[in-house]
């Protein structure tokens, strides 16, 4: 998003963060009037209380992430609209519709008035998007050196969509995997402005709200989606071996049907990377009923984020607990769990 | 994707694997040198499309799983004792050494950066003028001509606070050694096309012409594989012995001369230890005398007790092809990727890990049953 000339930064006597804008007393004051609350203001935050109070009815969904991204402006975003939009999919993920968002920033000092203000700006433009509010939040400035720039935890609220029932038990033998989207494009768009690592590329975060378009699938096949998931850290591959781990179902996946762009695959093939280990943040997994496979698809290829969605796989009776993927040539192998940060090869 | 989706063609890899069905009429067993090739065969699941009587034996060419446990517990040390900027390529920073690996030292406050080249190294000596900064130098042939650059740029630069712990290994010795083992009985080989890549063709010759094998210089992708595979197998077959040279898009007769000189400029041959194998004569590269201030083996004074392997780790084995990963009897069970025993479990490289992660899905049935 293009947003750095939409909302002028104000006028502050201070360049960088300090220690004192943590403190609770004048500095933070400021702060939070000229910048937070004037940025993100709405019934609920202009009250200004410990809390927010709001009255709520139904089934509710609850999440909570914490983002520590480095760098913190990256192609195709920020660790603002990462913060809003991580914890907007995570709700989606449980069939909800996201609500209300708390905000809390730990700040190492000397971060620049500059990057705060387009990180809020950011998240403003982010919670507009995905049309949730900032009702609640916290600010920490920590020393130099005991942070890195700055970390956001965002936490989420909403209610479950009527027709929605995801869960893990729900997996059936022969339900159809579903991607979104290009896998992998935001954990290359991350390493290629990563320290040391400088190469030239065009490729830009995914970062997105997914919640709209969830809603439009769960109006259209309710309980026929049986799980949803979207797979950031670990990628693809991880959160299919938890899947296949926690259903005790197999899980069958064919290569030359998961949608890579061309740029993310040389990327990939460059650096030693799997792109089904890479992380995504725009990308959701859905698998469902065998026989909606093909109008679900359809219906998401018209939606937002959709149009690249392909059917990667299926749920099978085979092979319990374990991903197998079919390679581009027709081999077999297994799919594992990394066990760490997956590391490039060096020859 | 150019120059990749060619080498990935399904029909291609049908054809391939239809002909060699129709000219393999007896075992075979082939090693393939390089670890990348390993890491090709298994995950592109190709080891369970070769006709039944083709065996693959897999090689030594993982350079992290050939570095011995001694240089490790060097590199350690001097991260953390001697407070130097330690850089390594990513793979390196897992490997246990006898206390701990560098993942460990850098989790416990040493600095330890995981670079992809090492004159980024060189760079941050220039940036970080009060501190020591030294590169684990690690690989076989392919990654010394860059690994010497590094010195010959510190060197032009000046530089006082950059150094190389070299473990460099090459690969025409080590295949010396596992013909001359009676038990690995290797029928041919597939030579590694990177190395051939830096070092040409000539040293190969000699070693087909002594051991009477097969050799074809091959490639990473499926189609170089096969055609490799096919190529030897053609050999084998009508009982011939030629080096062939499969990745003739890359790797030319006399190699690649610049890269040769600044190799020479920096290293002399030297005896090497093998992680699993043993010492094999000239079969590595040191830092020549004269540059011995870039040789962090040289600058510094690293007392540690030399420790031996564990001895439930069969790596030497596995390296040499005797053993398949999962004859092991700790495979998966004491030692796995989280807690490796021995590096081979460790680099992406290494047999054991390609087995543990991508194991090849008819041969793991096949041993179970």
């Amino acid at each position: 998003m293009k947003i750095e000339l939409q909302c002028p930064m104000p006028q502050l006597d201070f360049e960088v963060i300090t220690l004192g804008h943590g403190s609770g007393g004048i500095l933070t004051n400021k702060l939070l009037e000229s910048g937070v609350f004037k940025l993100l203001s709405n019934d609920l935050l202009d009250e200004k209380h410990d809390g927010a109070v709001f009255n709520a009815s139904g089934k509710m969904a609850f999440s909570t992430d914490s983002y520590v991204i480095s760098p913190i402006f990256f192609p195709g975003g920020n660790i603002g609209e990462l913060a809003v939009n991580g914890t907007v999919n995570d709700l989606s993920m449980c069939g909800a519709i996201p609500a209300y968002l708390s905000l809390s920033f730990i700040i190492e000092e000397g971060l620049s008035m500059k990057d705060f203000w387009q990180i809020l700006v950011s998240i403003k433009f982010a919670c507009e998007r995905a049309g949730v509010q900032i009702v609640t939040g916290d600010t920490k400035v920590v020393e130099k050196g005991k942070g890195d720039k700055i970390f956001i935890n965002t936490s989420g609220i909403g209610t479950v969509h009527p027709k929605a029932e995801i869960h893990i038990k729900r997996l059936e033998v022969g339900d159809k995997i579903i991607v979104s989207g290009n896998i992998a494009t935001h954990g290359m768009a991350i390493m290629s402005v990563r320290e040391g690592l400088e190469f030239e590329s065009t490729i830009l975060s995914d970062t997105c709200p997914l919640n709209h378009t969830i809603k439009s699938l769960l109006d259209e096949f309710g309980t026929d989606i049986h799980l949803l998931r979207d797979p950031t850290r670990g990628g693809v591959a991880t959160v299919l071996n938890e899947i296949a781990r926690d259903s005790k179902t197999g899980i069958n996946i064919h290569q030359k049907a998961i949608p890579v762009i061309e740029e993310v695959a040389s990327a990939c093939e460059l650096l030693g990377l799997d792109p089904l280990y890479v992380a995504n943040e725009g990308v959701f997994l859905a698998i469902v009923k065998a026989d909606i496979a093909d109008s679900f698809l359809h219906s998401l290829k018209k939606l937002d984020f959709g149009k690249d969605a392909a059917i990667i796989g299926e749920v099978v009776a085979e092979h319990q607990g374990q991903v197998i993927l079919t390679s581009k040539i027709g081999g077999k192998r297994v799919v594992n769990m990394l066990v760490g940060e997956q590391l490039p090869r060096i020859c | 994707m150019k120059f990749l989706s060619e080498y990935r063609d399904p029909q291609l890899v049908e054809q391939y694997l239809n002909e060699l069905h129709k000219v393999t009429t007896q075992p075979w067993t082939i090693m393939e040198i390089c670890g990348g090739q390993t890491h090709s065969l298994v995950k592109n699941g190709i080891l369970d499309l070769l006709p039944q009587k083709i065996r693959m034996v897999h090689g030594p060419g993982c350079p992290v799983c050939v570095t011995p446990l001694n240089l490790i517990d060097k590199a350690v040390y001097l991260a953390e004792e001697k407070g130097v900027i330690l850089c390594s390529f990513g793979d390196m920073i897992r490997v246990p050494g006898s206390q701990k690996s560098l993942l460990e030292a850098k989790a416990n406050g040493a600095d330890v950066r995981i670079l992809y080249s090492p004159l980024e190294a060189v760079k941050l000596a220039q940036e970080n003028p009060t501190k020591e900064v030294v590169f684990f130098a690690v690989g076989f042939e392919t990654t010394a001509p860059a690994n010497a650059l590094s010195v010959v740029y510190a060197q032009r630069l000046g530089l006082k606070n950059y150094s190389i712990l070299a473990s460099h290994v090459l690969v025409p010795p080590a295949m010396e050694a596992i013909m001359n083992d009676d038990e690995a009985r290797i029928q041919s080989f597939l030579a590694a096309g990177h190395v051939c890549t830096i070092m040409g063709l000539a040293e190969y010759y000699p070693l087909v012409e002594k051991h009477k094998v097969p050799m074809v210089v091959t490639g990473f992708e499926p189609i170089d594989l096969l055609q490799g595979i096919l190529m030897t197998v053609k050999q084998l077959e009508k009982g011939e012995a030629k080096l062939e040279n499969q990745y003739s898009r890359v790797v030319k007769a006399e190699g690649n001369p610049a890269a040769q000189k600044t190799i020479e400029q920096v290293f002399k041959i030297a005896d090497r230890e093998w992680r699993g194998i043993g010492t094999i004569p000239n079969s590595g590269w040191e830092v020549r005398d004269e540059l011995a201030e870039f040789d962090a083996n040289q600058k510094f004074t690293v007392n540690i007790i030399k420790v031996p392997e564990c001895p439930d780790c069969i790596a030497g084995l596995v390296l040499k092809g005797i053993k398949k990963p999962y004859e092991c009897s700790q495979f998966g069970k004491k030692c796995n990727p989280e807690k490796p025993l021995g590096a081979p479990m460790v680099s992406s490289e290494g047999a054991c890990a390609a087995y543990y992660h991508f194991k090849n899905v008819g041969e793991m049935e096949m041993a179970e049953a």
